[in-house]
């Protein structure tokens, strides 16, 4: 009974991704799109917040939204799976629910 | 229509400064009548949306905050609200309004809509619905 | 698989517009069912057909018109939110005496109430939620 969970802000202007990723779930996933993409990006201030859920959730990002804003693929925490509209569609079916963090 | 469905309106935006809180709540009173199995969850800065003594005559805008007291004749009978959020604010479960209903399987007892739950409590009724709804 | 979409967000100030109809253009694509897209709060604003965006930019109210005719989709527009906003047609223009020609809701939407969005989630197999 997975959720994927969806998050669309800055985790440095609101506390969505933090939030999230405190109420995920063993089994759950995380699509990070729109201005959440920053947070995927390793050697930030919440960098670790990601990395202390690695193993108990996948966390997954939406390709568009980091080549809108020029982060490279090589830029993200390992383990964070890019995904396109499609792949974010397969995963709103692959997942019992979503939940968007608003 | 078929078995009923669990909805779960999650508010996490304070009252009043966008209008979120009070959209939700419009689909919520909509959605109470189509008799399904309906909860409301209050974290992060949603809890402050049931926080006592609501005034808005100064703003020139409705104060919404009694509706949440209606909900029970309604049937929404299940606001449960965050430990940790309301502790992160300085807030207590005294500085919320009481919400309750009436019972009608317990003589119309009135009984307490507020549960208040912590986070990984929380976490557990997110993950047991059909429909999350956030605005 | 059956899938219900809700826009809480306007074009052009916030990309939650643009990303919903990314993703539901996507999921048709894929022969993925929309069993309806609802739109809510300054959702609503999508659907107005008086929306003049400069010639190098995306028309994103004509961009849904023509999803929803390709695919027959089912775009509603919230009818409190829209009163609220603007987003008539003839028979809310008429009934409010805004005027002949006051209508202004988009080709392929439709004005309807709340209930509608209650119904989206109970018959879709998942419902997805865009906004701010």
């Amino acid at each position: 009974m997975t959720t994927l969970h969806m998050v669309n802000k800055s985790p440095f202007e609101r506390n969505a991704m933090k939030s999230c990723l405190a109420h995920a779930l063993e089994g759950d996933g995380v699509i990070l799109f729109e201005d959440g993409v920053y947070g995927a990006v390793k050697g930030s201030a919440v960098t670790g917040d990601i990395q202390g859920k690695a193993g108990a959730v996948k966390v997954y990002v939406l390709g568009p939204d980091l080549a809108a804003r020029g982060i490279a693929d090589g830029r993200l925490i390992e383990g964070i799976k890019v995904v396109d509209y499609p792949g974010f569609v397969d995963l709103v079916t692959s997942h019992e629910r979503t939940q968007s963090w608003l | 229509m078929s078995v009923a469905k669990k909805f779960l309106y999650v508010n996490r935006k304070a009252p009043y400064g966008t209008i979120y809180a009070l959209e939700s709540l419009e689909v919520v009173l909509i959605g109470a009548a189509f008799d399904q199995n309906v909860s409301l969850a209050f974290l992060d800065d949603g809890v402050f949306q049931l926080a006592k003594g609501q005034d808005t005559k100064g703003l020139g805008v409705k104060n919404f905050s009694p509706t949440f007291r209606a909900l029970g004749d309604y049937g929404v009978t299940k606001l449960y609200v965050e430990k940790e959020s309301l502790a992160e604010r300085g807030l207590t479960e005294d500085d919320l309004m009481p919400v309750t209903y009436e019972d009608e399987n317990d003589g119309f007892a009135e009984k307490p809509s507020l549960i208040f739950v912590d986070r990984a409590e929380l976490a557990r009724v997110m993950r047991d619905q059909d429909v999350v709804l956030s605005f | 698989m059956k899938l219900s979409i809700l826009v809480n967000e306007g074009p052009y100030t916030h990309q939650a517009s643009d990303t919903a109809y990314q993703f539901t253009k996507a999921a048709l694509e894929k022969g993925v069912e929309i069993f309806r897209v609802f739109f809510y709060n300054d959702g609503v604003n999508n659907g107005t057909r008086l929306t003049v965006p400069p010639q190098d930019d995306r028309n994103i109210q004509k961009n849904w018109s023509e999803l929803g005719e390709k695919y027959k989709l089912d775009l509603v527009v919230c009818i409190a939110a829209a009163q609220r906003r603007g987003i008539l047609d003839e028979g809310e223009a008429k009934r409010h005496g805004k005027g002949e020609g006051a209508a202004n809701i988009a080709p392929g939407f439709r004005i309807s109430g709340l209930g509608q969005l209650i119904e989206a989630g109970i018959e879709a197999e998942r419902l997805v939620v865009f906004g701010d």
